[in-house]
């Protein structure tokens, strides 16, 4: 990891964080700016500021008059005081009055654009009324969008690092999750949800796209299939293995009469009503052959369709390490 | 191109909320028939589609579509809209017919994404 303390980012980064940019509009300056500040008066000493500065160990003060924001002193200002031998002189001497300050609700941005148009390493951040609410350095912008940052993905971050370890945290002979879904018949509507769902979980395991992609198109072709097809509707399940994923439906009628003929691309026996909604153009199983490694079909009219797919992973895409998760001389 | 572009070259009208403007589009393909799409088109490409039920959403995201455009100023039901909010896929209605949707956009760069029928009767051998 990059240590923040000794590569401060340069104003050209500041500029150039492409990323965070969008962040950095929304978010405000009073919600990464420091609030609770060390402020100095313009007749205290500077050697009271110096004393200051290091006790607190900070860099810079703003100078309040009867609360007023009237300059700001910083450590360059000491080091000049210091070489004049000077430390007795009054602090609005050395105090800089060409303010460049930002308001606190103005989005973060603002303040990275005056950092890199300004050679400042703080802001004075100012309220409606224009007094001193804080101070902003480039180390709070940075620290606040790393704090947005870290909880805007946690969440789904953290889903998928438990899932995807889930293989190598668990070790057995032969580890498998498996997936059930029930389907209705002729429910259009909800028509998806469950391919859906297998999608999304495939993807929390750490499938690539592709072979979430293939399993997608595959599940769904078939769950549509029971909805369309089927008599009582029927299951669907999935079983995922770190080497391969095997998906099933099962329906008990009415059966597929002749398993050759629809295969055949083009083939369907959909009625109008569902070719209106897009579907029953005979390429459900053509699709499902193209997506998956294996397909089994066993249809009959008296048990109904039972259809087998899977896909084999390749090494590299296998869930977990494939090597760690399994007990040892297992096949 | 990106989802803005797309919009602009199209007159379309956004129907989706909290659309990511800056995604990529790769390419177009359009079909009624939900398994052409699942047959033919390659991840992140815009479906161009004259139909509007649920299906089409969840067809999308098997296929990983970028965006779909229903053409003819056709507008989808809620429920097909609601689905679209929830799985982050932007829907777009223009007032133009596929055969003008096509050109205008193949004029402006955006390639195929569909893959050709290749075996004369079906594309289900790659």
């Amino acid at each position: 990891m990059t240590d923040i303390k000794n590569h401060p980012i340069t104003d050209a980064v500041a500029e150039n964080i492409t990323k965070v940019e969008e962040l950095a509009y929304e978010l405000l300056i009073n919600q990464v700016m420091t609030r609770d500040i060390a402020t100095i008066s313009p007749a205290d000493t500077m050697e009271f500021v110096a004393n200051l500065f290091r006790e607190k160990r900070i860099s810079g003060a703003p100078v309040l008059n009867d609360g007023e924001l009237v300059g700001i002193l910083s450590i360059e200002d000491l080091i000049r005081c210091l070489r004049a031998v000077d430390l007795f002189s009054a602090v609005n001497k050395y105090m800089s009055t060409q303010l460049i300050t930002v308001k606190e609700f103005d989005p973060v941005i603002e303040a990275l654009k005056t950092f890199v148009h300004n050679r400042v390493g703080r802001l004075p951040v100012l309220d409606e009324h224009n007094k001193l609410v804080g101070i902003i350095t480039k180390g709070d912008i940075t620290r606040g969008l790393l704090k947005k940052l870290t909880n805007e993905f946690q969440q789904e971050e953290i889903r998928v690092y438990r899932a995807s370890h889930l293989f190598e945290d668990i070790i057995s002979t032969r580890t498998s999750l498996v997936l059930r879904y029930n389907i209705k018949p002729r429910d259009f509507i909800h028509g998806g949800t469950a391919s859906s769902y297998i999608k999304r979980a495939l993807m929390r395991l750490g499938a690539s796209p592709q072979i979430a992609r293939r399993c997608g198109i595959a599940i769904y072709e078939a769950e549509m299939n029971l909805i369309i097809h089927s008599r009582n509707g029927g299951i669907i399940r999935v079983e995922i293995e770190p080497h391969q994923i095997t998906m099933e439906t099962i329906d008990d009628g009415p059966g597929i009469q002749d398993v050759d003929l629809a295969m055949k691309p083009g083939f369907s026996t959909a009625t109008e009503q569902v070719r209106e909604m897009g579907f029953g153009a005979g390429m459900g199983l053509a699709n499902i052959t193209r997506c998956v490694d294996q397909l089994k079909i066993d249809s009959s009219l008296e048990r109904g369709t039972r259809l087998k797919m899977k896909i084999f992973l390749k090494e590299q895409e296998s869930f977990g390490d494939s090597r760690g998760n399994r007990l040892e001389g297992t096949p | 191109m990106n989802t803005q572009e797309l919009i602009n070259i199209i007159d379309g009208t956004l129907l989706t909320e909290g659309c990511d403007f800056t995604r990529e589009i790769k390419g177009g393909c359009g079909a009624d028939l939900m398994s052409d799409v699942l047959a033919s088109i390659q991840p992140n490409a815009i479906l161009l589609t004259g139909l509007c039920n649920p299906q089409v959403i969840r067809t999308s995201q098997m296929a990983d579509v970028a965006a779909i455009v229903f053409v003819r100023g056709k507008r989808p039901p809620p429920e097909t809209i609601a689905l679209a909010n929830m799985e982050c896929i932007p829907l777009i209605s223009s007032p133009y017919g596929t055969f003008e949707l096509c050109g205008r956009l193949y004029a402006a760069g955006l390639p195929s994404l569909e893959n050709p029928v290749t075996d004369g009767d079906c594309g289900c051998d790659e």
